[in-house]
């Protein structure tokens, strides 16, 4: 069991146990539909991870590409004849050359330079979906037509939890993956110290270029799948404040922590469910929850969680 | 035949000449330290060559070839490495982790089998990870591979420093401070190391304060006062210059010196 010691095959065990076995405790079919959206943003939430937690670099307008890869399955069956599953990799492959184009010059920023940046980026994509109405629908959105895989219908939120759970599966095996390689090593090493990173003969311009790409990827394949799974999309899931909840996603969860972007959005997604009865005070709850989750776990949920047991094991 | 010459450099902020007509050079398995008092302009020259800032005047050469301007990583591919006296560790790696991330020229960094781990990622992994650990124990840092970085003190940092600079298997090393911070034990093995390293034919050019050192094991010296050349020659010259003796040792060092 040589395999179990390794920590990246320990922790997707335990994330695949998790979604196999959640639906047990399930009491209605509602809660395939939650976990399914949990699911989903967890995997843009990794992705973002990669950026910010593993490269220290901000991004402030990621639901920019959270919407290019909803819109693409949308726009592709509906105008172009491109079958659903088809605009799923159409549209990252689009979002990853976006973020190409865009990140060069804008990671040169650094800092509060870089977030504006990002943020401009995001509210260009939104503003384009929204005023594009011939093909996005405009405000009201716009319907997506179902996924169709070899002749079976993608439908029900059970079949969507499952493939929502696969998918986010394998991205948490990515983002493991990359942790302990040259290339996530280069990401972290930036992270710590840009100069000393340059030093080492890391070319850092490039390697902020490569965490930006896969953070854009991942946005874009978690936005086809809400987008595919909800049957309707429109311009709120590009905007500026989705962007904002993935990035308290992933700083809530813990920066670095894969096991802390799943847990980040979580928080986010079932919070306000738990939350409604409080009614018109729904926002103010999260709000200060946020808050006060910050000030008592700085660096995240996760990373919190393993330190107060890393010390409760110590004799 | 020289590995790194550094002619005429000149640097300025803001009207100000940090560093007014230096030159330098230095050859393989040579010592050659650079000396003055707080401020001379020793770091700021180091910025220069290493490609962290840029000169206003002056032109560097990287074994035989003009390599003015370059940026650190390009610099550091044609086998420059340095440290810093500011530390710059990886606070939140290992320190295993920190030396691997010393030999990233030395591995191959392809992001597609990264993101998938291909078996070759693997194999590499383990070679990086096997050098680290040996370079580690060079520097007496064997017992704390797996630590936090950040969790080493301050004498701990800078061999971890010199760790990671080594990794990368450079032509020549730059060590700016390598024993500040550290006791008499800890300073007389990184003086034992730089002769090794040396005598391996490594170029390096060492910036230190611990005159006692900076005597012993240098080949050359080059003192800088305000930026400007002050003196340049072997220990002994240096040490019997009067120009130096009043800008920069003082009787204090002067003593220190002679006792070396
Ligand atoms: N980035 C910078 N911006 C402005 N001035 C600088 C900068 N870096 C260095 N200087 C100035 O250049 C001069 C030389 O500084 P430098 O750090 O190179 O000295 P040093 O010889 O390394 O001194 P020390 O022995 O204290 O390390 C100093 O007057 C310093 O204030
Ligand atoms: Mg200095």
């Amino acid at each position: 069991m040589a395999w179990l010691s390794d920590r990246r095959a320990a922790t997707l065990l335990v994330f695949a146990v998790i979604i196999a076995a959640l639906p047990l405790v399930f009491p209605s079919g509602y809660y395939y539909r939650v976990a399914a959206l949990v699911f989903v943003s967890g995997f843009a939430a990794i992705g973002l991870n990669v950026l910010m937690g593993q490269a220290g670099q901000v991004s402030l307008g990621h639901a920019g590409f959270f919407g290019i890869g909803g819109y693409a399955v949308a726009i592709g069956p509906a105008h172009l004849g491109i079958a659903p599953w088809a605009a799923t990799p159409i549209g990252a492959v689009l979002s990853a050359a976006l973020a190409y184009v865009v990140g060069r010059p804008i990671l040169r920023l650094k800092g509060h330079y870089l977030a504006i940046a990002t943020l401009g980026f995001g509210m260009l994509v939104a503003l384009v979906i929204t005023t594009e109405s011939r093909w996005t629908g405009g405000p009201d959105g716009m319907p997506v037509a179902k996924l169709v895989l070899f002749g079976w219908r993608a439908t029900g939120a059970s079949t969507w939890y499952w493939i929502s759970g696969a998918v986010l599966l394998i991205g948490a095996w990515i983002a493991l993956n990359l942790a302990e390689t040259p290339t996530g090593r280069a990401f972290r090493a930036l992270h710590d110290s840009e100069v000393a990173a340059r030093v080492a003969g890391i070319d850092v311009a490039r390697v902020k270029l490569q965490a930006f790409v896969v953070a854009a990827v991942y946005a874009s394949l978690a936005g086809s799948l809400l987008a595919m799974m909800n049957g309707f999309i429109n311009p709120d899931q590009a905007g500026f404040l989705h962007s904002v909840e993935l990035v308290t996603m992933v700083v809530l969860g813990g920066l670095g922590s894969v096991a802390g972007a799943i847990v980040g959005a979580a928080v986010l997604v079932t919070l306000p469910q738990l939350l409604t009865v409080f009614q018109e005070y729904e926002n103010v709850m999260l709000g200060l929850i946020i808050i006060v989750s910050m000030i008592f776990m700085r660096d995240g949920v996760v990373p919190t969680a393993a330190r107060l047991l890393a010390r409760r094991g110590q004799p | 035949m020289s590995v790194l010459k550094a002619t005429d450099i000149m640097l300025a902020f803001g009207g100000v000449k940090a560093i007014d007509a230096v030159s330098f050079s230095v050859a393989a398995g040579e010592i050659l330290s650079i000396i003055g008092p707080n401020g001379a302009g020793k770091t700021t020259l180091f910025n220069v060559v290493s490609g962290v800032y840029r000169s206003d005047e002056g032109r560097v050469e990287l074994a035989g070839e003009d390599v003015t301007g370059l940026p650190p990583d390009r610099l550091a591919a044609r086998g420059l490495s340095r440290t810093f006296q500011n530390l710059q560790i990886f606070q939140r790696m290992t320190v295993l982790e920190n030396v691997m991330v010393g030999r990233h020229l030395r591995e191959r960094c392809n992001l597609f089998a990264d993101l998938l781990r291909l078996p070759s990622v693997t194999r590499q992994n383990r070679a990086t990870r096997d050098a680290a650990r040996a370079q580690l124990e060079a520097v007496g840092l064997g017992t704390s591979a797996d630590k936090l970085a950040g969790s080493l003190d301050y004498g701990a940092c800078k061999r971890l420093e010199i760790a990671r600079a080594l990794a990368a298997e450079p032509k020549v090393l730059l060590l700016d401070e390598p024993a500040a911070g550290c006791n008499a034990v800890e300073t007389r093995d990184i003086d034992e190391l730089i002769c090794r390293v040396a005598a391996q034919g490594l170029a390096v050019v060492l910036v230190e304060h611990d005159m006692r050192l900076v005597m012993k094991i240098s080949h050359r010296i080059l003192v800088l006062d305000r930026g400007r050349p002050l003196a340049d020659g072997t220990p002994r010259e240096v040490r019997d210059n009067p120009a130096v003796l009043a800008a920069y040792l003082g009787s204090h060092g002067a003593r220190e010196a002679g006792r070396a």
